[in-house]
């Protein structure tokens, strides 16, 4: 297995800070915005979006955690099983902006359950999807990404990793996973 | 990646502790979706499951029904008295002809022991027991326990008491296994003649007085008398039950501490528990309902994914 550094962590922490100030240029004063991260990964950018829009803004924009595993369309197509995570949205999406956040998109299966499952929660008024890596040309659906941190073309067999220091990892990284071909 | 080490609920006595965390940690995502302005997912929508009742049922029936369709499962409904089991059909083949008709699971109470595991051996649906006679009610037991964890915190180092008919009851049975996977310490309570003749083999107590159990417990789930199981009379009358085993208000107030009152229903009113004591707030008998909608969703939920 051969993991290469994409993005390390001094260049992680530009690449948030200008996510938000693309963020703060579309929704100004988030007065109607509100974050949705998807579970289980896409929490931590969430987190760390609020936390350095709050420290340009002065306020914390509403954020909350979607998890999508009861919406989901590979349910007993996989082979492992899945397991469900908390969801906690304690605020109303009716006629919010929602700014859905993860951290690769991949296929777009996971932002299509992260549709379904916010849908229950109201009827927002506009919907945008923020992602660190958008990988190219692998997508089953036709979802693309509002912001992005970074394009990564990627083959199938390799897989795109972050990491972040809330999981106990040592650094913010964001890595490329290539499996060795037996 | 958590799955149950089980393909059918047959019983508590067949899955392990952390199966039973696994459930209730799904349960509690289930809970959170019962509670959002769209109370429905997708997961299931893929499966049929056929709710085969050869026994009464209203609670049970409902919360399964409505679990069913909560997972967007499409549901059928058999019960016994409407259907050729009246004509002599077999168990096996009365389900074998249900599952030709391309059903995914079975929700089946029955009114003998054993009934769902002899089915587990020769079909290939996955199995709920939703209740065989007198011997397991798992789906019940989880509710209970998942119930006491939401009022308590935990349930382990809790003390439990079992109030009434042990002797007839799937509910006990089920509950005392689950509590002590669960590391509760469970005490029975009744009188002599409902209490089964070799019950302190499972590493239960045992207390013939009512006030006694009471002042140890911490919860108290009581249960019914079933008067429909019982072919001879255990008791001189329901009155004198009442008199010694039934559980009023005074008797929770006298208590110097506060304890739960549990019920898996239906209550009899005024027989083993007074109206003041079931309505009170020590009661969570309508959270366990409520909760019995999570737990059941969370078990075919999982089950689903061992098929």
């Amino acid at each position: 297995m051969q993991k290469r550094l994409i993005v390390n962590h001094q260049l992680l922490d530009i690449m948030v800070l200008r996510l938000c100030h693309q963020l703060i240029e579309n929704h100004g004063d988030f007065s109607d915005s509100v974050i949705l991260g998807l579970q289980p990964r896409g929490r931590f950018v969430a987190q760390r979006i609020q936390h350095t829009l709050a420290s340009i803004l002065g306020k914390q924009v509403p954020t909350g955690y979607l998890d999508t595993t009861f919406h989901r369309d590979d349910f007993r197509r996989r082979e492992t099983p899945l397991t469900a995570n908390a969801t906690k949205v304690d605020f109303l999406i009716e006629g919010k902006n929602v700014i859905l956040v993860d951290d690769v998109l991949y296929t777009g299966r996971s932002v299509r359950a992260a549709l379904d499952a916010m849908i229950a929660y109201g009827r927002p008024a506009n919907v945008e999807l923020l992602v660190l890596i958008d990988r190219l040309y692998s997508r089953h659906l036709p979802i693309q990404p509002t912001y992005v941190g970074r394009h990564v073309n990627s083959l199938q067999s390799q897989r795109v990793l972050v990491e972040w220091k809330e999981q106990q990892a040592p650094e913010d990284n964001i890595w490329l996973i290539t499996k060795n071909e037996e | 990646m958590q799955e149950l080490s089980v393909r059918h609920l047959l019983g508590i006595k067949d899955i392990t502790p952390q199966d039973i965390q696994l459930i209730f940690e799904t349960a509690d995502n289930f809970k959170d979706v019962l509670n959002r302005p769209i109370k429905k997912v997708p997961s299931l929508r893929d499966i049929t499951i056929a709710n085969v009742f050869f026994e009464n049922s209203t609670r049970t029936r409902l919360s399964f029904e409505l679990a069913e369709k909560r997972l967007s499962a499409d549901v059928i409904n058999f019960s016994s008295s409407s259907s050729s089991v009246k004509k002599g059909e077999t168990l096996l083949d009365t389900v074998n002809n249900i599952l030709a008709m391309k059903v995914d699971m079975i929700v089946m109470r029955h009114s003998s022991p054993g009934a769902p595991h002899f089915l587990s051996n020769h079909i290939k649906a996955n199995i709920v027991n939703a209740g065989d006679g007198t011997h397991e009610h798992p789906t019940q037991a989880l509710l209970d326990s998942f119930s006491i964890r939401e009022r308590l915190g935990d349930v382990a180092g809790k003390k439990v008491v079992i109030i009434g008919d042990i002797l007839h009851s799937r509910v006990a049975l089920s509950n005392i296994f689950a509590l002590q996977k669960l590391g509760a310490e469970v005490m029975v309570c009744g009188p002599t003649t409902l209490l089964p003749k070799h019950i302190r083999q499972l590493g239960v107590k045992v207390e013939l007085d009512v006030r006694k159990a009471l002042a140890w417990c911490d919860v108290a789930n009581v249960l019914r008398i079933q008067l429909e199981r019982q072919q001879m009379k255990y008791f001189p009358s329901l009155r004198e039950y009442t008199l010694y085993y039934g559980i009023d208000k005074k008797m929770l107030n006298s208590l110097d501490k506060e304890i739960t009152l549990m019920h898996p229903g239906p209550i009899n009113r005024g027989v083993e528990l007074s109206s003041d004591a079931a309505d009170s707030h020590h009661s969570i008998i309508l959270n366990q309902v409520e909760n019995g909608v999570a737990i059941r969703m969370a078990v075919l939920f999982l089950l689903a994914q061992k098929q």
